[in-house]
């Protein structure tokens, strides 16, 4: 059965939309990861304009996210002092990333910016998670000196010589807010132009960056993900008319029980197995990207509109 | 029965053409296309009679516009769009169908100023920083393009004349058609001139929920915005409750 989106301007199959939802849904839920990185680039290659497919992709985000914060707020894992903070960096960021878009996709340069923003930031994440969980799942950690171990702030003068210092009671931390803030910024810019949650880069930075404690920090992840994605949505709508609420809602349906039933089958294994599993998959994604950066197109020509 | 109804129509047409002596009567069997939530392309027939033989030539237009034509080139290991050159005022749709081939009718001449067929079609490109023979590059991609995308093309033979009165063609619209006013003309050729035409507009137009998303879309950003943002947390909450209770 086809369905016309209104946005995108194209007819769809509704049965590969619900499927993409629940496939990518279940793997998030598999490994607590948004989905967005993996969402993107396959609405991109099923032929939705990268305009339609970033911006729709944010507009999905926030309702994976609400779906996913009630659960640890209910568990009291959301630093919302700190969630704060990371909202005005991210709303910041995602302002300028939308601008940015803007630019890029006037320039024809929108494809590649974000072929190459995915190769670099899933290669980086992707590279990290297998260093770490690789050894571990084949019996041979790491030895001490090379184990990735979380440093907050306090070890490095630097970050602790930053005025605006601020105490943060749910992450045990006294930092200066403009290293949050600043994070929030960066991972802002980050979803705005690459259609992602920014989950897979701001979990990474919270944990070894910020030094903030592992069990608040999805929890307060999903959270500022919710603003600054919803203020995302609103800037695309806007800016770039280029939030489709059909598919949305399509790749909403079966996205959220795929969740549900992914997070379930999550007890199933153990971290580092799915740690491995998700790097993989990441790599595969990164690795897929930069080949088709790198072999000679089919078509060197292509057409963008006025 | 839908069959015999046009067989009617059509030897009605053929009735007042001969009455009227007029020489080329033409029309579609709709004058709207209609983009609804099931839109997966459409056809359109285009009928109408003449007052003896000759041949058909039709061409469909759809709004014009300008067109970016990109080309990559290599930036170190990458394939990035490095230059482009715009076609202005291009037709969004472009297709010909005519009752023969036109080179057993038509002189070049002819071809050329009523832009019959793909070679024909007239693109304003007007970047000097290209040679003319990479400038007929980006002019052939930009047809190649469009003819993948089902939005241009040329069918030869695909007119059929009945009794050297009526004639008919299917004319097809695929599911990205763009949207706007759609002009059909349709020339009748004898011994190498055009002794008649006549030209029929018709619409594309999206219709029912689909164009009510469109069109709030495109006026009201902000509202838009904060409508789709609403949406995702009312599903997201109702996903979250409904997962809790199971």
């Amino acid at each position: 059965m086809q369905i016309y989106l209104p946005i995108a301007g194209m007819s769809v199959n509704v049965f590969l939309i619900l499927a993409m939802g629940g496939g990518v849904g279940l793997l998030s839920g598999l490994f607590g990861v948004g989905g967005g990185f993996l969402m993107t680039p396959l609405l991109i290659f099923i032929g939705v304009p990268p305009a339609v497919a970033v911006g729709t992709q944010s507009n999905q985000i926030v309702a994976s996210s609400v779906s996913g914060v009630l659960a640890h707020m209910r568990r009291g894992n959301v630093d919302f002092k700190m969630g704060a903070v990371l909202t005005a960096g991210g709303f910041i960021g995602s302002g300028l990333g939308v601008w940015i878009f803007n630019i890029l996709q006037r320039l024809g340069h929108i494809d590649v910016t974000i072929a190459i923003g995915y190769v670099i930031f899933l290669g980086i994440v992707g590279g990290f998670m297998l260093y770490e969980s690789l050894p571990i799942v084949l019996g041979r950690p790491l030895p001490a000196g090379m184990a990735l171990t979380p440093r907050g702030p306090g070890e490095r003068s630097w970050m602790h010589a930053l005025p605006f210092k601020m105490r943060f009671r749910r992450s045990k931390l006294y930092i200066s807010a403009l290293l949050p803030f600043a994070v929030g910024f960066l991972v802002g810019i980050l979803v705005a132009t690459m259609g992602v949650g920014g989950g897979f880069v701001m979990v990474p930075a919270m944990i070894y960056l910020l030094g903030m404690p592992t069990q608040v920090v999805i929890g307060t992840s999903l959270f500022q993900i919710i603003f600054v994605t919803a203020n995302t949505t609103l800037l695309q709508a806007v800016f770039n008319r280029s939030v489709d609420v059909v598919l949305a809602l399509l790749l909403l349906v079966f996205g959220v029980i795929g969740a549900q039933v992914g997070a379930r089958l999550a007890t199933r294994f153990k971290g580092e197995q799915l740690r491995v599993m998700l790097a993989l998959i990441v790599m595969g994604v990164a690795l897929r990207l930069f080949f088709d950066l790198i072999i000679s197109p089919d078509d060197i020509f292509s057409l963008g509109g006025s | 029965m839908r069959k015999a109804a046009l067989t009617l129509l059509l030897s009605l047409v053929a009735a007042s053409a001969r009455a009227d002596d007029v020489p080329l009567v033409a029309d579609l069997s709709s004058h709207l296309v209609a983009i609804t939530s099931g839109f997966t392309g459409t056809d359109i027939l285009l009928f109408g009679s003449t007052d003896g033989p000759g041949d058909i030539v039709v061409v469909v237009r759809g709004p014009a516009g300008d067109v970016n034509i990109r080309r990559k080139e290599r930036l170190g290991p990458i394939w990035v769009n490095a230059s482009s050159v715009t076609a202005h005022d291009a037709p969004s749709y472009y297709r010909m169908a005519s009752s023969r081939p036109l080179n057993e009718f038509v002189s070049d001449q002819l071809k050329e100023r009523y832009q019959l067929g793909l070679a024909n079609l007239r693109l304003n490109t007007s970047d000097e920083k290209f040679s003319a023979d990479e400038m007929a590059q980006f002019r052939t991609a930009l047809v190649r393009l469009k003819t993948a995308d089902g939005l241009y093309g040329e069918d030869l033979g695909a007119v059929n004349m009945m009794s050297n009165r009526l004639f008919r063609t299917e004319l097809h619209f695929p599911a990205n058609v763009p949207t706007g006013t759609y002009l059909v003309e349709v020339y009748l050729f004898r011994e190498g001139a055009v002794t008649s035409a006549e030209i029929v507009p018709f619409t594309v137009s999206k219709l029912g929920i689909g164009a009510d998303v469109y069109d709030f879309a495109q006026n009201y950003g902000a509202l838009y915005g904060l409508f789709a943002v609403l949406i995702a947390i009312v599903a997201g909450y109702a996903a979250s409750a409904a997962f809790k209770r199971a």
